[in-house]
């Protein structure tokens, strides 16, 4: 079904460029869309690369600070008192203004985008990841401590996967906000990847490059959410009879 | 069918409390949520203990199982001062808070896992276990595939799997529809028979504790004492047909004055 509404989409786009003779560069028609892709691939294959190789990166390590993180929060009161006003007064400065900041630091190259990607991403894991480890029905703590479980366990077999819902629910908006920070990234500064090329294309107005880009980015969004929707798959195979009752409209 | 655990308990009752009081404090002063509470429960035998909400029979629980600390007051189990949380026990609550991300037989195992006993005769009890509940064929499914009344019943498992010498629950079918609940009583006084276990329940409906008991403790709410325990002396095996023996009904209406109740 959604194959065919969007390949209409794309039809009935066609046909108005066609029917209304809209300028090319104010809004290029599908076809030549697709001309553009394919005439010059490698370009937009190596910068589709370079974007998504600081985006992983971005967003590996905002999950792996983003657990760290929580997991010390929640076990000590004086860590938590300490960063979280702290990572809470980051989250509020648009990370679109400490960009050049960021590039003036880090430099043009990669690192200041795996930079920006990773400080946009890594609060809605860290703020998530505390939730899961914390919502734990008083029973079941009770039952953990009657078993004289220790933190250890009560934390592996209790509180962690407790804490994967939320963790994973965090992990698919962080993966679209990885993506941002890199492009901004590279928006403000950069040399490669596919937000400079959109900045290229627009001081040379060639629409057609933006639109192949947008789409190359799109992608690449819909991949890195494929990838965290099929790990959640296999880190929580328990998850689908949970959903059959969510589902009783 | 297992045999019981030998142990030394001579005339030693299983659980004796003695002037137990329990005070919270809060901003309007001190709560007193239990006062001078003093029963004992004898090994093996079903004790209920019911009452109106509030009137502390959770708290009480808590206090024996070394969950809450009493405020002055002596609580023994088996001989011994309740200082911590004891492991010798079996505890069910109202939800079955049976771990989502585990099989049902995992659950079960829970407690063997925890507490480090072996696993080959606890994996073996677990399965006894599920059998005698009737849950044997669900042993691989997750607790959302199952019932509300087959999830209390995993978690009644679950807290026998450690062989434990006491058994507590805290009103553990007050989640369950009244039809469920009513199957529910006889499934646990068919487990319970099978292992007889120490066993402090608490309810707040009076026919339940009636049903299940050996001894009934009523207890009065603000502040919570003991208002009187009560002999059942209605013969076992329970079944449905007890419930139109004339003493259950007795008993029931008795309760049902001590408590306060003013349609009895």
């Amino acid at each position: 079904m959604t194959i065919v509404s969007v390949l209409a989409t794309v039809a009935a786009w066609e046909i108005l460029i066609w029917l209304f003779h809209i300028p090319g560069f104010l809004l290029p028609a599908p076809s030549a869309v697709l001309v553009e892709a394919v005439s010059r691939y490698p370009l937009y294959l190596y910068n589709s690369w370079v974007t998504f190789y600081e985006t992983v990166l971005g967003f590996l390590l905002a999950a792996a600070i983003g657990v760290f993180l929580a997991v010390i929060i929640v076990y000590s009161r004086v860590i938590r008192n300490m960063i979280y006003p702290q990572i809470v007064a980051l989250q509020i400065v648009p990370k679109v203004a400490i960009a050049p900041l960021l590039l003036i630091w880090a430099g043009y190259g990669l690192t200041s985008k795996v930079l920006l990607a990773l400080l946009i991403a890594f609060f809605p894991i860290v703020v998530n990841m505390v939730t899961g480890l914390i919502a734990i029905e008083e029973e079941l703590l009770d039952l953990c401590r009657i078993l004289h479980s220790g933190r250890w366990q009560e934390f592996t077999k209790v509180r962690l996967p407790n804490a994967l819902p939320y963790l994973f629910s965090s992990l698919k908006v962080a993966s679209t906000l990885a993506v941002i920070g890199a492009v901004i990234g590279e928006f403000v500064g950069g040399n490669a990847g596919l937000g400079y090329l959109i900045i290229i294309a627009n001081t040379e107005m060639n629409t057609r490059m933006s639109f192949v880009s947008l789409v190359c980015l799109s992608l690449l969004g819909f991949l890195l959410y494929g990838i965290v929707v099929a790990a959640e798959r296999v880190f929580m195979p328990w998850e689908k009879w949970q959903s059959a009752q969510a589902s009783v409209a | 069918m297992e045999t019981p655990v030998a142990r030394a308990q001579g005339d030693r009752p299983a659980i004796e409390v003695r002037n137990l009081t329990k005070t919270y404090a809060s901003q309007d002063g001190p709560i007193v949520a239990l006062t001078d509470l003093s029963f004992a429960v004898a090994h093996t035998e079903f004790v209920t203990i019911v009452g109106h909400s509030g009137c502390g029979k959770s708290t009480l629980l808590r206090i024996i199982s070394g969950l809450l600390p009493a405020s002055s007051g002596v609580v023994l189990v088996r001989g011994q001062a309740v200082g911590a949380p004891l492991s010798d026990v079996g505890m069910v609550f109202q939800r079955p808070v049976l771990l989502k991300w585990r099989t049902i037989l995992d659950n079960v195992m829970l407690p063997v896992e925890m507490l480090h006993l072996p696993r080959g005769p606890g994996a073996e009890r677990a399965h006894d276990l599920l059998k005698l509940a009737g849950l044997i064929e669900f042993r691989h499914h997750y607790p959302a595939q199952l019932s509300g009344g087959m999830q209390q019943r995993a978690a009644i498992c679950r807290a026998l799997v450690h062989d434990p010498s006491l058994l507590l629950m805290d009103e553990p079918f007050g989640a369950l529809d009244l039809m469920t609940r009513e199957e529910m009583n006889f499934e646990l006084l068919r487990i319970w028979s099978d292992r007889r276990k120490t066993t402090l329940l608490v309810t707040h409906s009076i026919s339940e504790a009636v049903l299940l008991a050996d001894r009934v403790i009523v207890m009065t709410s603000r502040p919570g004492m003991v208002a009187d325990i009560m002999d059942v002396s209605l013969p076992r095996p329970r079944i449905p047909e007890t419930k139109l023996d004339p003493r259950f009904a007795e008993c029931v209406q008795a309760i049902g004055r001590k408590i306060g109740l003013l349609y009895m």
